[in-house]
Parts: C-alpha cells; structure tokens; sequence
C-alpha cells in the first residue's frame, strides 16, 4: 500500500505542487513571524541592556497618573548621602523635535526624538567633534541625527520643544560606543541642563530621573534597597538591569501583539489553502476511483484504501512545513532586516535564529491542515464499491442536498457565533463564526455557481472561444465553487473590512457636519514617537482676540486616576465654547464655566459609576496631588464626546501642561478662510500644527482609515495569492482533462491565440465568480458589523462602491495571470498527440 | 513524399515514397493492412503532421513549408475532417458543432448551404441536442456535417465508420458519397472495410509505406479480392 501511495503521488507532481504550494506559503507565514518577532525581541533586549550598561540604580518619581513626575535636585544631593554611592547624578530626558534643512520637522519610524541634558564626562558617549554645549545656547547632536539631517559643528538646528521652535548652534557631535551613530536610531540633542530642565519638564531645578553608580563592590541590588530605604515611598528605585529588563518586556508585549496578528493572517491564508487541497483531493480521488475500486477488489480494505490518502496527505503537509519553516526562516530574516534598516533606524540585529516556537507551529499548522483537508476526499474512497471497477469511470453529477444543508446549517451557526460574539465582545466568537459563514458559503457555492457562471460568461461570450470558455467553467459547478470560494475568503474580508471603515467615515462626516459647529480646529501632528506637539495657552488669548472669532475652546488630554481607576480625561478652557461649539445638551445640572473643584460628567459615564449632580470623586492627575471633584452637570448623550471634563485650571498638572487642540468659532456672516489666514501666523513657530477648516480636518482623521485599509489589503494578499494558486490547479486540471477536446479544437483550425483566449474566459469566469460571492458576502458581513456598532456611534450605511469596483477588476486580472501557465500548455499541446490521448 | 518517425536505429519509415494526387469532386479511399501508413499518409495530406521530404499541396496552397499559423488556418478554411470518435465538444449542441469551424474563424454560416447539408444527414430534429444525447452514428454524421458546412477543399475521414454498426455506417457512407457526387465535395477517406471502399470512386492500396495498387468504381468483391493479393505479396516479402 505504501508503494502504491507513493507512486500515486508522484504521478500527480504538478496539482500536488500547486496544492502543497499553498500549505508551504501558509507555513512560511508562520514560520516568519515567529523568526521575525524572535530576533527583534532579542535585539531590543541587547539595545537596552547597552543603554542601561552604565547604570546601577535609576531613580525616579513614582508614577502618580499618566506618567512619573520629576525628581527635585535636593532629592539627588540625597542619594549621593548614601552609603555605597560613587556618583547620583541627575539626567533631564525629552522630547525635541529638530527641524531638518529643508525646513520640514524631522520623523523617525518609532524611534524616539529626544532632548537631553549634557553631562561632562559621560562615559556612555564618545565625542566625535567639537565639545559639550555651554551656553544656553549651545546643544551637541548625536551622530545619527547629524548625518540625517546633514548638520555639522558651527550649524545652527531649530529644535521644537515644549516651546516653539528655537534657534540653536551646534557645538559637538557625539556617538556612542563601539563607533555606532544611535543607540536604536533615535533623533538626539543634548542642551545644557537649566536649558533641557525648561524645555523638557517645563521648570527649572528638576530631573527626569538620577543615575546612581555603585561604589567598587557594592552590588547593584544592595545600592538599589539602600537606596529605596533613603528616599521613602514617593521615589522608586530600580536596578539597570530591572530597567533594561522593564523596557525590553515592554516591547516584547507589544510584539507578541505584532505576532498575533500576522498569525492571524497567516491563519486565514491557511483557511483558505485548506480549500486548495480539498479540492486537489477530491479530484484526485474521483480520478483514481477505478483505481481504487480495483485495490478493494484485491483484497483492500476500507481503512487501507483510505489510509492511503491520509497517508498521501501527511506526506504532502510534512514536505510543505519543512520547506515552509525553511521559507519562513529566509523571509523572517529578511523582514528583520528590512526592519532594522528602514524602521528602526540604525538598531543593531540579534544573530536570526530558528526560535522552538517557530518549529512546533510550522509542523502542527502544516500537518492539521493538509490531514483536516483530506478527511472528505479519504472518507469518499473508503466508501468507493469493488464493482466500480468494472463500471466507466465516469464520475455522475452527485446531487446537492447534502452540502446546500449542511451549509445552510454552517451558516446559520456562524450568523448566530458572530452576533453573540457582538453582544459579548469575544473577538474570538466573531472571528469564529466569520470563517464558519465562509465555510457555510463554500457549501451553498456549487447551488448558485450555474446561474452566476452563465451570467458572468455571458459578458465575455461574444466570440466562440469564449463560448467554449464560458461553458466549460460551468462544466463542473463544485469543482467552479470551491475554486472561487478560495478567492471569496480573501475579497469577502476586505470588503467586509472596507464597508465597516467606509461606514464609519460616513458616519463622522455626518456628525461633523450636523452637530459640530466648530469652524476651524486647531490640532497637532500625531508623532508616532509619542512627542506630540502641543501649544501654550497663551496663544489661545490671543487667537480669542483675532477679529472675526466668535469663540475658542482650548482642550488637552491627559490618563488620570478617578477614585483610583484609569480614566482618559480633558481640561478645557472655555465650557459655555464647548457646549455651543459641540451642541451639547443638559441632562441634569447647568453647563456653565467650571470652578475649580468642579467637573461636567458625560450621561453615559454617569450610568455607569452613578454620578449625579453634586456627586463627588477622588482625582489624581500626573502631577500633584489628588482632588476632590464635585459634579456640576452631566450632558445628554451624544455621539461627539463622551467623558469627563476638567476645568482649565486642570491643565497645569497634566502630564504636558500645554493644549492639544483647539475649536474655533467664527462670527456669523465672517469668511471662515480670512479667519484661518489671520489665526495662522499665530502658529508660525509650531510647525507641527495645523489649522483647518472642519471637513479638512475629518477628511484628515478619516484619512487614517486609508491605512489601516492598506495595510489589511496588503496582509490579506498572501490570501488571494493562495487562491489564485487555486484557480491555476483548476485550470490545469481542466488543460489535462480535455486534452482531446483541445486536439479536436486545434485539428479543425483554431488558432493558438483562440485556444488561450478560450481558457483565459474560463480562469476569468471562476475568478469573478469568486470576487462577486466576496463582494456579496464581504458586504454583507461588514453591514451585520456596522449594525452591531451602532452604539459604538457608526450610525450610516454606506458602501465603497469604488473600491468594490476594482476589486472586481483586479479578480478579473488575476484570472487573467492565473490562466497564463495553463493557457501556454493548451496551445503548445501537438495536435496528433493530444487528439490520440487517453 | 517520405516520412519516417525517430532516428538512428529506431527510426521507422512510414512513407517511403508516395506520389499520390486525389481529383477534386472525387470520393477516394485509402485501404492497406495495419501499420502500413494510412494515417501517416492522412495527417501529412492534412497539415497535421509535417512530411520529412516531399510536398504536400492542397489546391493552390503549399502545405509543406507552412508554420503553425499558416496550418491552422488551412485547416480551419481548405480542410474538414472527421475522425473514428471522439469528434464533438460535449458542451455545444450538434448545430454548434457543426458551425464551430466556422465560428472559430468569425465567418457567417451560409444558411441555405447549411439546410440542404442537414436535410442530406437527416439532423434537422437532432439540432439542439448535446452530443451525450445523440448516438454513436449521429455522432458521426453531425461530424461530417461540420466537415462539409465550410465548403472546404477536401474532406479527410480517418475510418469514420470504424466504430458504427453497418447500418450506421452505411448512411454515413451514404451521405459521404452523395457529397462527392450531388455537391462536388472532395473526400479522401482511410478504412479497413472493403464494403466502405466501395463506395468510393477510386480506391488506392498502400502496403509499407508506398502506394502498391488501385482501382476505379470499385466494388466490394473487387476490393477484397486486391486486399487478399496485398496481404500474401506482403507476408512473402
Ligand atoms: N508517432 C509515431 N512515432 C513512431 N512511429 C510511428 C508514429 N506514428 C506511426 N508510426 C509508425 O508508422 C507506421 C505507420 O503508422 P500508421 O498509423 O500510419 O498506420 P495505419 O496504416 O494507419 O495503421 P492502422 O490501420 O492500424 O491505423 C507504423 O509502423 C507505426 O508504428
Ligand atoms: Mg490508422
């Protein structure tokens, strides 16, 4: 039996390729993201244990909100009281945003932009040219940003703080040990210290942090708990290696996510292989099936004929996960450094090696799917009786009951799993029931494949090859369905994706446009670093004098703790803008200015922690200390903005006590550009910030979508890549299978060009056939999912009708590539040879 | 012409020399014993195969010489064929079939041309029928239909009746002959049936690879006669 099994799958070389191919991708997929995620982890430990290499202790002031406040300079003259302390020396640390030569503020991929005090004599740096800064100013440059941004020593570089841009010389630039540039890529200036502790901390005399070195033979934990015992509860102290440890598990959780995610596509692009080799495997065994019948006339038996294929099926998924896992390693690294080069700056690549967890997944992932696949084909030739190996093979229409039920009854159970997994909020139950509705789908696709076929044909039947092509992909509606099921997974989830995201543009468009009255928004760019760009209240004075402005409500942001629970909060500075500006309406209290010690509370949020008018609460901002709040009024629901609000004499304890935004409404009968026009130049020196009028600005936000799209589209290709490995399997087959008909064609005089046509109608019939079931169940998932948030404020329908179209364009394309191999082998096919096969 | 298949030591002679013409508006038959090189002969006159040396000319056209394009194209316009089986597109009904070649090659059906070649196969009730839902010898008509409906130069049919009972084959026959003698069609059919021969009006034989013997207005007993001759002058030598 092991011989026969063997032979079978030699004979079959090019459909078992195409179908093992499409295991390989899926395992590679894997397999790369474990390689991926393994070697970056490992590098960011090495890159911050190099940071941390000349700390012993760090201490810091404990976090009291959003962020760990400063640590006053009487608190370093402290620790260097401690017994076993060589030096404390207090650090400043930022963020500075240069502005490049080209008058543009300067980006990394992730890396930070700091600002940094300078210390004389820092053993971690290496001075290339020049020396420290000493007057206020003066900065030095990391070597990193003087190379990207072209800087030499006696250059001036504008740097964006705290403060607007300022003009600075530079007087040294540094690198770091080991003749590197950056440490990780990062953007850094060094100022001197009552420069760095204004612009970084916003006051003079404090630190970030103090980095305490051991005295000789002191051990780092000992220094650390004298250390911790000195200063008392309000400071922490942690060792360096604890610190490089915190910040690379820090990362390491945030790529864990990374991994997550790409295995979810990886697991999708396995779903859909799964299909591939189904399918590989029913056609093989309908075609053995004379084959088989005559092995159970020998003597075989059921579980030997079917053992046969499992055993076909192992072999195939375990040659596919080791080229897979082999695939993935290359991509893995290849990615890592592609990474290291372009979106890490200059961070240094751990060697790339095959973690165990890449091992384990490539082979269980690799094997499950290709044995789960064969499970129906197996079934199916266990069951094939001893006489038909005595009837014409031919392989009779089996009807369709069995499969349009049980994908009804998949279906609905998927329907049911996703809108549970709606009201839960189980991810996993949404996730779930989308791929049993898929499978559902699959099912009932053979019952609908002849009527759509025919329609979609009858578009491209205006000459006889595509007659011929047309009725050929209708020939063998299974074979059609699950071919263009594959490719409906991958159209069906971007669709479903695009529908929800194109929803929710619609849907803040509108609440833009009815219930914001705000003219025009002050706002600043979204720094990837987290320096993002924030302005002072002053500006916001003199933006309220401007002729023209009706009024102007400030607003920052900051995590506060709310009776102990983390809350994201605002301070405004205007109450009575607000509840003009936003339409907002009163459900108890009265929105008027805020005192003090009062905050306005959203009606969602009062449901929900029982607030009432007059209620109070405990709040401690990232700085100073905690305050007791009374409610004075609680606003009516509304999607525009829900929450708590903090009077403006809040602002100078957030974590940056500075605006992030700001709304302005402008007179009546005013033009809204010459409003613009005169509030701009009060930017000038925040380049980073932008005014717009209000439908630039939520085209901008909206904008972000785009993205989040692209993206999507993009990991979802190796989905549709897998499919079309599909379509080329089954035209392939269709090549082989109609030899004589094509020697028939060929012999009475069609042409080469005619006969490619022919199979390229058919490769496009199956292909659109796919995008449109993807279109249909694409849609029809993302309007159950914007139905399911509409609370969530997507409150409008709305279709990307654009984007459908292509996609039903490049479903056309792709047949078009897909029919290119098989086409080639139709026409090449000799005439006298192919009308004499058998 | 010659054609011999392989080279070296296993290279088989097909044709070794033979110099045939067929009339135009003539019914001609190719007989001779297994292996003798009847097909060969057949997909040489026809463009299927290339002859090794010789010429091949079909009316005014040079088949020798031709590439891929210029062959396709004589088979489409100059060329109908029927072969033993295997003669239909299972997915098109027998009027498709029958107008595939020219559809393939985008020209219009001559309607009256079309009626008088479907009243002659007696396939009018047959038209819309799939090629499964028709028997073996309407099979074999619907491909003489499609053979004859572009008026091509010649007909070629390699043992059209090899697979039909004798009645079937008979009115495949029948209807071959009439082509030749009411339309003018010229066919050259290959078979091993003396009966079938006879209804042509010539036959020729062919023993290894060369043209040994033929003979006008045959009949059947004539035919057999020759092909006994053929059989005893080849096992002797
Ligand atoms: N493709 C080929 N390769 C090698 N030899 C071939 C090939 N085709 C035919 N031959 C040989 O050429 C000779 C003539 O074959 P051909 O098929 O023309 O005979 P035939 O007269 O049609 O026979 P039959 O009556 O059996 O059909 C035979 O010896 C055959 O073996
Ligand atoms: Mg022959």
């Amino acid at each position: 039996m092991l011989r026969a099994t063997l032979k079978s799958l030699l004979s079959r070389k090019i459909r078992l390729v195409l179908s093992a191919l499409a295991v390989v991708l899926g395992v590679m997929f894997v397999a790369g993201s474990f390689v991926l995620t393994d070697t970056l982890d490992r590098s960011f430990s090495n890159l911050f244990s190099n940071i941390y290499s000349g700390t012993d202790v760090s201490v810091t002031a404990k976090a009291k909100a959003n962020a760990a406040g400063t640590v006053p300079a009487s608190v370093v003259d402290e620790v260097r009281g401690v017994d076993g302390v060589a030096k404390a020396q207090g650090q400043v640390n930022g963020s500075a945003r240069p502005i490049g030569k080209n008058g543009k503020v300067m980006t990394t991929a992730g890396a930070p932009r700091l600002g940094a005090s300078w210390v004389d004599g820092d053993s971690q740096l290496e001075m290339r040219d020049g020396t420290g800064p000493k007057a206020d100013n003066e900065v030095a440059i990391g070597a990193f940003l003087a190379s990207t941004g072209g800087f030499k020593v006696g250059d001036d570089i504008e740097l964006i703080t705290l403060q607007p841009k300022q003009k600075f010389k530079v007087v040294g630039i540094y690198g770091f040990p080991g003749g590197r540039d950056s440490l990780g890529g990062e953007l850094i200036t060094s100022f001197t210290e009552p420069v760095a502790q204004q612009l970084m901390l916003g006051e003079k005399g404090v630190y970030t942090d103090i980095n305490v070195t051991a005295a000789g033979g002191v051990a780092q934990d000992q220094l650390r708990d004298r250390v911790s015992a000195k200063l008392g509860s309000d400071y922490e102290a942690k060792t360096g290696a604890q610190l490089a440890k915190d910040q690379a598990d820090q990362i390491a959780e945030g790529l864990k996510f990374f991994n997550y995610i790409l295995l979810a596509f990886a697991g999708i692009a396995l779903f859909v292989g799964i299909f591939i080799i189904l399918n590989t495997f029913s056609i093989i065994v309908a075609q053995r099936t004379r084959e088989l019948a005559l092995l159970r006339s020998m003597g075989a038996s059921r579980g030997q004929v079917m053992g046969s294929v499992v055993l076909e099926a192992f072999v195939i998924g375990l040659i596919a996960s080791v080229v897979g896992l082999g695939a993935g390693y290359g991509v893995g690294a290849l990615l890592a450094n592609f990474f290291a080069t372009f979106g890490g700056g200059s961070l240094q690549l751990a060697s790339v090696q095959l973690p165990l967890s890449a091992v384990i997944s490539s082979f269980s992932v690799g094997l499950v799917v290709t044995m789960v696949a064969a499970v129906m084909p197996a079934l199916r030739a266990s069951r094939i009786a001893p006489v038909a190996a005595m009837r014409e093979a031919a392989t009779p229409d089996r009807p369709l009951t069995r499969p349009t039920v049980a994908g009804a009854v998949i279906l609905a159970a998927g329907g049911a799993a996703m809108a549970f997994g709606f009201t839960n909020q189980s991810l996993a139950l949404i996730f779930g029931g989308v791929m049993a509705a898929f499978v559902g789908v699959a099912l009932l696709t053979p019952l609908v494949s002849k009527p759509m076929v025919s329609l979609i044909g009858r578009l491209l039947s205006w000459s006889m090859p595509g007659v011929l092509g047309r009725r050929n992909s209708a020939r063998n509606p299974r074979r059609t369905a699950i071919t263009a099921a594959a490719l409906m997974v991958g159209i069906a989830l971007i669709t479903g994706v695009s529908v929800v995201l194109t929803s929710a543009t619609a849907s803040i468009t509108k609440l833009s446009d009815t219930q914001i009255k705000s003219d025009l928004i002050i706002a600043g760019e979204q720094a990837n670093d987290g320096g993002s760009a924030t302005f002072t209240t002053d500006v916001l004075d003199r933006m309220k004098s401007t002729s023209g402005v009706k009024s102007v409500v400030g607003w920052a942001n900051d995590g506060a703790l709310i009776n102990d629970e983390q809350y994201w909060v605002a301070a405004v500075t205007d109450v009575d803008a607000m509840r003009e500006q936003f339409g907002l309406q009163t459900k108890s209290g009265t929105i008027a200015p805020l005192r003090e010690d009062q905050v306005g509370v959203s009606e969602e949020r009062a449901t929900e922690k029982n607030l009432s008018v007059s209620s109070t609460m405990k709040v401690q901002l990232s700085r100073g200390e905690p305050k007791t709040y009374t409610v004075a009024f609680i606003w009516a629901k509304t999607p525009v903005m829900q929450g708590v609000v903090l009077p403006s004499d809040a602002i100078k304890n957030l974590r940056i006590p500075q605006l992030g935004n700001a709304f302005v409404q402008v007179v009546p009968g005013q033009s809204v550009v010459d409003v613009q026009k005169r509030i701009e130049p009060l930017f000038a020196d925040n380049p980073e910030i932008s005014v717009q009028d209000r439908s630039a600005f939520t085209k901008q936000q909206t904008s972000q979508f785009d993205t989040v799209l692209l993206m999507i589209q993009i990991l979802l290709a190796l989905a549709i890549l897998i499919a079309v490995l599909g379509v080329i399997n089954t035209l392939a087959l269709s090549v082989i299978e109609r030899t004589r008909e094509l020697g028939l064609l060929r012999a009475i005089g069609m042409k080469r060009a005619q006969v490619m046509r022919m199979i390229t109608v058919e490769s496009i019939v199956i292909s659109v056939f796919g995008a449109v079931l993807g279109l249909a169940v694409g849609s029809a998932l993302g309007v159950a999912t914007v139905a399911a948030l509409k609370d969530q404020g997507i409150t409008e329908f709305a279709f990307p009708w654009l984007q459908m179209g292509q996609y039903l364009v490049v479903a056309a394309v792709v047949g078009v590539i897909a029919a290119i191999l098989p086409a080639i082998r139709a026409a090449r096919l000799n005439v006298l040879d192919a009308i004499a096969y058998e | 012409m010659w054609k011999s298949y392989g080279s070296g030591d296993a290279a088989v002679t097909a044709l070794a020399g033979v110099s045939v013409e067929f009339e135009r508006e003539h019914f001609t038959a190719i007989m001779g014993p297994s292996g003798s090189g009847k097909s060969t002969l057949m997909h040489c006159l026809a463009g299927l195969d290339d002859v090794t040396d010789g010429e091949v000319w079909i009316g005014d056209t040079k088949v020798t010489g031709l590439n891929d394009k210029g062959l396709t194209e004589l088979r489409r316009d100059q060329v109908g064929f029927v072969f033993q089986q295997f003669n239909l597109l299972p997915t098109l009904t027998a009027e498709e079939n029958i107008t595939l070649p020219l559809a393939i090659g985008g020209r219009k059906v001559d309607r009256a041309w079309f009626d008088t070649v479907i009243d002659t196969v007696g396939l009018r009730d047959r038209l819309t029928h799939r090629p499964t839902q028709l028997s073996g010898g309407q099979q074999q008509r619907v491909a003489c239909a499609r053979a004859l409906v572009s008026r091509p130069e010649v007909v070629f049919a390699d043992e059209p009746t090899g697979n039909l009972d004798s009645k079937s084959g008979a009115e495949v026959l029948g209807f071959l002959q009439k082509s030749a003698r009411e339309f003018g069609q010229t066919i050259v059919m290959v078979t091993h049936d003396p009966n079938a021969a006879s209804y042509a009006d010539r036959v020729i034989f062919l023993a290894d690879g060369k043209i040994v013997n033929e003979i006008l207005d045959p009949t059947a007993d004539a035919v057999l006669e020759t092909m006994k001759h053929l059989d005893t002058a080849v096992g002797v030598s």
